[in-house]
């Protein structure tokens, strides 16, 4: 993130500098076949497919879409995956925080392994994700007969779509936390304790302000995939319609019932949640950077 | 900002877990079936909900899972709470039996060896058959492309084998030439889809193939879906009879105490109002008169019984798809 944010800070102006000169400068054929290229693959594999989402949603007219959209199990997936990310973005907000300030400011053994591992979730495929859950919670898995005795239902259940996301969702915040808290170094906090601040006023008034914008671009991000995780949720959900069916859940099978209309429906509020995503990424981006020009 | 946080994850919290007291609070029996019974079960609920409440007082509510039928089985070892388990192939039936989840012998708790409807395997071929299509031995004929569904992964592409298989056995006789005849067949597919809906979008949407082999239920399904005036429906000389099991959770209804209602669930598909729903739904109903009642859809088709004619499921599932088995020797090109 710091990286991405310096070099967006920096990056418009050295590259004009750089054009500006002769000597640096690209050929024109160079500089418009890159171009071409660039925009060529973005026109294909991003433009278009978010343009027939919304053209097929809309196909069979806005009634058919306003149907599809408040039939009652649409509704329940709507909220499963709300309650889902309601749940699992608080929790990975405190997690990334105190992994991030551990990492950034303290030494300890294992330091290192720590830092690795937050990225696991990540490099692991999702469906193996949902399968570990399973492995622990099935009935034929570790804690299942435990779980079953005591009438515990996890996985199946809205507990094991929580987990499922919690865990993919797992490194966004401290990603994002980890380097700029590293860069920062632990100056001004020292400054603060010297002049007399508690720990916690320390945090809520030096750290915080810090770290505001990462923080918020790792929340948005970490939302957007806990809304539209597939894999793991699907491994773990049981598919009851109408109860664990989360919004990525539902488009499949609607679109498995050849009701391609309402599927493209569902996957337009997808693509909406995308957009907006992206649209506060690009606000937090030019806010941050103007505070790091002012800085 | 914390403690915002809190109380919101607090709200959350006691949200999921009255919708989920709520949802304990009346009777509810969670069906577990495969993936192309949707539309049917859609259909089957509220009337048995209806009938239920008729006789009982009673209101019930049935919840619906569907997905690929071994996947389906999959999950229920693994603790999903299904009362009734409705597949369309046994072997995924006797897997549950085989985790003590279902009684060893569920065929005799309900009639019809508790399948209450069958299917058999057709062809779907493009509108006037150009290529003039009529049974097994013309889709085996070099430069015909049939669509069939991958027989490792899916029920209906495992039919679809065992069927060709069947009609070399009785039509050409041994073994030896039933291997070779479903090693011409399966040289003429082009692409193995993974199940039998994927199947169904690469012949009907993208075009591929001469003819899909599938069950009766997906092409008269598909010929509604995407107009009559595309495809016409072939029946072969010989078919195989795809029967559709259903059984009880022991487990899950002894725990939930739901025996009773999950029992009279299942008797209501073989009523004559669930028959009927069936037969609407393009599967083989058991039902005599409403079979008769809706001849001209379910034409007369002779078909064999896979136990019977090739082995039972566990010996099929050894010698032709196992790892190395029959079907593994005919793929190699």
């Amino acid at each position: 993130m710091a990286g991405a944010l310096s070099s967006l800070a920096f990056g418009s102006v050295g590259g004009s500098a750089f054009e500006r000169r002769a000597a640096t400068r690209d050929p024109a054929w160079v500089k418009w076949l890159i171009l071409g290229l660039s925009l060529s693959f973005f026109a294909i594999f991003i433009l278009l497919p978010l343009i027939a989402v919304f053209v097929e949603a809309l196909r069979k007219g806005w009634g058919t879409y306003i149907t599809a959209l408040s039939e009652p199990d649409a509704l329940a997936a709507v909220r499963l995956t709300l309650i889902a990310a309601a749940i699992a973005v608080p929790l990975n907000l405190i997690f990334g925080v105190s992994a991030a300030w551990a990492i950034a400011k303290y030494q300890f053994r294992g330091k290192n392994a720590l830092t690795t591992l937050i990225d696991l979730p990540f490099s692991v495929s999702p469906v193996v994700a949902g399968l570990v859950f399973v492995l622990v919670f099935g009935a034929q898995g570790w804690f299942g007969s435990w779980l079953g005795d005591h009438n515990i239902r996890i996985i199946f259940a809205v507990p094991g779509i929580v987990l499922a996301t919690i865990f993919v969702t797992f490194p966004f915040v401290a990603r994002e936390l980890i380097p700029l808290m590293e860069s920062q170094g632990r100056e001004e906090e020292e400054a603060a304790i010297v002049l007399g601040a508690s720990g916690l006023q320390t945090f809520w008034r030096v750290t915080l302000p810090n770290i505001k914008w990462g923080l918020l671009y790792g929340v948005i991000l970490c939302n957007a995939r806990a809304m539209g995780e597939f894999g793991a949720v699907s491994v773990v959900s049981g598919h009851i319609r109408g109860q664990t069916n989360t919004l990525p859940l539902h488009v499949e099978i609607v679109y498995n019932e050849y009701n391609f209309a309402a599927a493209f429906a569902v996957a337009s509020l997808l693509a909406l949640l995308a957009l907006f995503t992206l649209i506060l990424k690009t606000i937090i981006e030019v806010r941050a950077a103007s505070q790091v020009a002012k800085a | 900002m914390l403690s915002r946080v809190f109380s919101w994850a607090g709200f959350v919290l006691a949200f999921v877990f009255l919708t989920a007291y709520t949802a304990l609070a009346q009777t509810t029996i969670l069906n577990v079936s495969y993936d192309v019974s949707r539309e049917l079960y859609k259909q089957i609920n509220p009337a048995f909900i209806d009938a239920w409440k008729a006789k009982t007082g009673e209101t019930v509510t049935v919840n619906q899972s569907h997905g690929g039928s071994s996947k389906q089985a999959a999950s229920v070892a693994e603790g999903l709470d299904a009362d009734v388990i409705t597949m369309n192939q046994a072997p995924d039936i006797d897997f549950l039996a085989d985790k003590g989840l279902v009684a060893k012998d569920w065929k005799s708790k309900f009639p019809n060896d508790a399948a209450p409807y069958t299917s058999v395997s057709v062809f779907l071929v493009r509108k006037g058959n150009p290529k003039g299509i009529k049974d097994w031995s013309d889709l085996a004929k070099p430069g015909i492309s049939v669509i069939v569904p991958n027989p490792k992964t899916s029920g209906n592409g495992r039919y679809t084998y065992l069927a060709a298989w069947g009609y070399a056995l009785e039509n050409l006789g041994g073994a030896d030439a039933a291997k070779d005849f479903v090693k011409k067949l399966f040289g003429n597919v082009p692409v193995f889809d993974g199940g039998g809906r994927g199947a169904t979008t690469t012949f009907s949407q993208r075009d591929v193939g001469d003819a899909l082999v599938t069950f009766e239920n997906e092409a008269r399904l598909i010929a509604v879906e995407f107009g009559a005036d595309k495809f016409d429906i072939v029946y072969p000389s010989l078919s195989v009879e795809a029967p559709a099991p259903v059984a009880i959770n022991e487990k899950v209804v002894d725990k939930k105490k739901t025996r009773e209602v999950a029992t009279a669930y299942l008797n209501f598909l073989y009523s004559p109002e669930g028959q009927a729903i069936i037969a609407k739904y393009d599967f083989r109903p058991r039902d005599e008169a409403v079979l008769r009642a809706n001849q001209a859809k379910f034409p007369p088709v002779k078909t064999f019984d896979v136990e019977k004619l090739i082995g039972s499921w566990a010996d099929v599932r050894k010698t032709h798809f196992a790892d190395g088995g029959i079907y593994d020797q005919i793929s190699v090109k």
